[in-house]
């Protein structure tokens, strides 16, 4: 069964909450005309990238009402979408909301924030410590929605996939760097290889939304995707320049793909367990769990 | 392992830093650039940026020539305004300088040499932002990433700008840059020299080849590199001495002055915004 998602790659205004609103519907009103069931928006759409102090002047409840509103333009659309979350402790997050007719269906906080050379996300934002799958419905089931950063850690994608996730979806804003080598920027071949990656190896489907534009020095490269569970590539949107990615996943071939290739069913997940025990017992100088020497 | 040139895929940095000119000009709120053209790679590579990203209408070369510099400074600028078709004014900065230069003196004929051009630079960058509040713009940088690392520019003179948008590429790739650019080829082709005393060349005043320069800068700040790996690569290790001193000793020009803490929230320490964020825009 086809299932139509699309990709706002645009440049949301640095710091202007009600600004990105508008911006936001927008996009989602040309995606939602193309067909799309699935809208996703980039890292932080709704407040900029590179906030620094701006962090608690743009933070919103999960529960805001502007977002149920945005998601009620868009009925039976499911909506993923990132902002700077503030918690009931007030705790500040980079978060991505996941939305249809105004509920909030899943909440993924960034669970890797990148504090080194250009990055300095752990001094602002704090760490969400989720991995977690949602219900959407039929025909995809339960998806996985995470937030650039998080897919440098194969650890979040496979989890989501071995969680029952028919598509992965990462919300990014990934500046452009070391345009080095002819062969094009190093950090977009590496995103790319991730991606085939993770979707070959978790037989499941990817969708990856990353904005464009400038802030300061920084100049994020798009280059949203849509990769089947196979690791085709279904649709793919140009650099540097704001564009709408529309593409459809097909859950049979998903479904064939995990037959011809039971790669999740033959994870032996208990095994991963036991070696995470004693990998994580070991780097904490803990003596070994019990087993260890057993033939 | 030998010690490569950094390269760079020129399209995409093309891509990269006329973006980046433009947000910059639309997030301050200017429509206009200002540039001080003096006839080398660098400032007319920063030309063609500027007219590419905003249009050559919106571009005002100034042309800053002192009594000594080279004629064909002048006519390679003027070949860059006539490629572009920007707007162009002409400054001789000699009557300006010239009282300063005279009030100057000291036996130590290397040291005056500096000084009198950093008078130089810094009366160039009087007259551009003299310019910039006329002709209602922003003045855009022109030191390359291998001058800031050396610190081979003079602080609040040529090293001064609204933006730096070649502060990042070393001279090499400046050269693969302005070449896609269509920078004309006689600017591509001739030394690059400040032009501050007749025949004055960067090669022989820095002591070493932009390209040696180069390999050793991206060696040790962009890959990292041990001094110890780069003589190993086949640098020179008495240039590998000089370079990693010449670094650290001008760091403090490659960094905003340092604000006394007192405070709780102090500006640059723990008082930390974004250049661009709601209200920081001219109202235009």
């Amino acid at each position: 069964m086809e299932y139509r998602i699309g990709l706002a790659q645009y440049a949301p205004r640095l710091g202007e909450v009600d600004g990105n609103l508008e911006l936001a519907r927008g996009w989602m009103r040309r995606a939602t005309g193309e067909g799309a069931q699935l809208v996703a928006f980039p890292e932080l759409a709704l407040s900029g990238y590179l906030l620094s102090d701006l962090v608690p002047e743009v933070a919103m409840r999960a529960d805001d009402p502007r977002l149920a509103a945005l998601s009620r333009d868009a009925p039976g659309v499911v909506l993923a979408i990132g902002f700077v979350e503030e918690t009931n402790a007030h705790r500040f997050c980079n978060s991505a909301a996941l939305l249809r007719d105004g509920e909030l269906i899943g909440l993924h906080r960034k669970v890797y924030l990148p504090t080194y050379g250009m990055f300095d996300e752990g001094r602002f934002t704090r760490a969400g410590d989720r991995i977690r799958t949602h219900a959407v419905g039929e025909p995809l089931g339960s998806i996985g929605v995470s937030i650039c950063e998080d897919f440098w850690h194969a650890s979040l994608p496979m989890l989501q996939a071995l969680d029952g996730a028919s598509l992965l979806v990462n919300l990014a804003a990934g500046p452009a760097r070391a345009p080095g080598s002819s062969a094009g920027l190093a950090a977009i071949a590496g995103w790319h290889k991730m991606q085939d990656t993770y979707a070959l190896l978790g037989t499941v489907a990817v969708a990856f939304c990353n904005r464009v534009g400038n802030e300061e020095g920084l100049t994020f490269w798009g280059g949203s995707r849509l990769l089947g569970a196979d690791g085709s590539t279904i649709a793919e949107g140009p650099l540097y320049e704001e564009a709408l990615v529309v593409g459809s996943i097909d859950t049979d071939d998903l479904r064939m793909q995990r037959y011809g290739l039971p790669l999740l069913s033959d994870e032996r997940v208990e095994l991963v367990r036991r070696e995470l025990d004693r990998i994580i017992a070991e780097r904490a100088g803990l003596p070994s769990p019990p087993g260890e020497g057993e033939a | 392992m030998s010690a490569p040139l950094p390269e760079i895929d020129a399209p995409s940095a093309l891509e990269v830093i006329t973006a980046f000119i433009r947000s910059q000009a639309e997030q301050t709120g200017f429509q206009r650039l200002v540039v001080g053209l003096s006839g080398g790679v660098d400032s007319a590579t920063v030309a063609f940026l500027a007219a590419r990203a905003i249009g050559a209408d919106n571009v005002l070369a100034v042309r800053m020539p002192y009594r000594s510099s080279s004629p064909n400074s002048e006519a390679d600028a003027m070949r860059v305004v006539n490629a572009l078709g920007c707007r162009t004014e002409r400054v001789d900065i000699t009557p300006m300088v010239d009282p300063m230069l005279a009030l100057i003196s000291g036996d130590d004929e290397a040291a005056l040499r500096v000084r009198r051009g950093n008078v130089m630079a810094r009366q160039r960058m009087i007259v551009l932002y003299d310019r910039s509040a006329a002709f209602d713009a922003l003045v855009v940088g022109t030191s390359n990433k291998t001058e800031a690392l050396l610190g081979y520019g003079t602080l609040y003179g040529d090293m001064a700008s609204a933006l730096a948008p070649i502060g990042d590429l070393y001279k090499s790739q400046l050269r693969a840059v302005a070449d896609a650019l269509g920078v004309p080829e006689e600017i591509l082709a001739k030394p690059p020299s400040a032009d501050l005393w007749p025949d004055q060349t960067d090669e022989a005043e820095l002591g070493a080849s932009y390209d040696d320069l180069d390999r050793l800068l991206y060696a040790l700040v962009d890959r990292r590199w041990s001094v110890e790996r780069c003589v190993a690569a086949g640098l020179d290790a008495e240039l590998v001495a000089w370079v990693v001193q010449r670094v650290a000793r001008n760091e403090f020009k490659r960094q905003t002055p340092p604000v006394a803490k007192v405070s709780l929230r102090t500006p640059g320490v723990d008082h930390l915004y974004p250049r661009r964020r709601p209200g920081s825009r001219r109202r235009s």
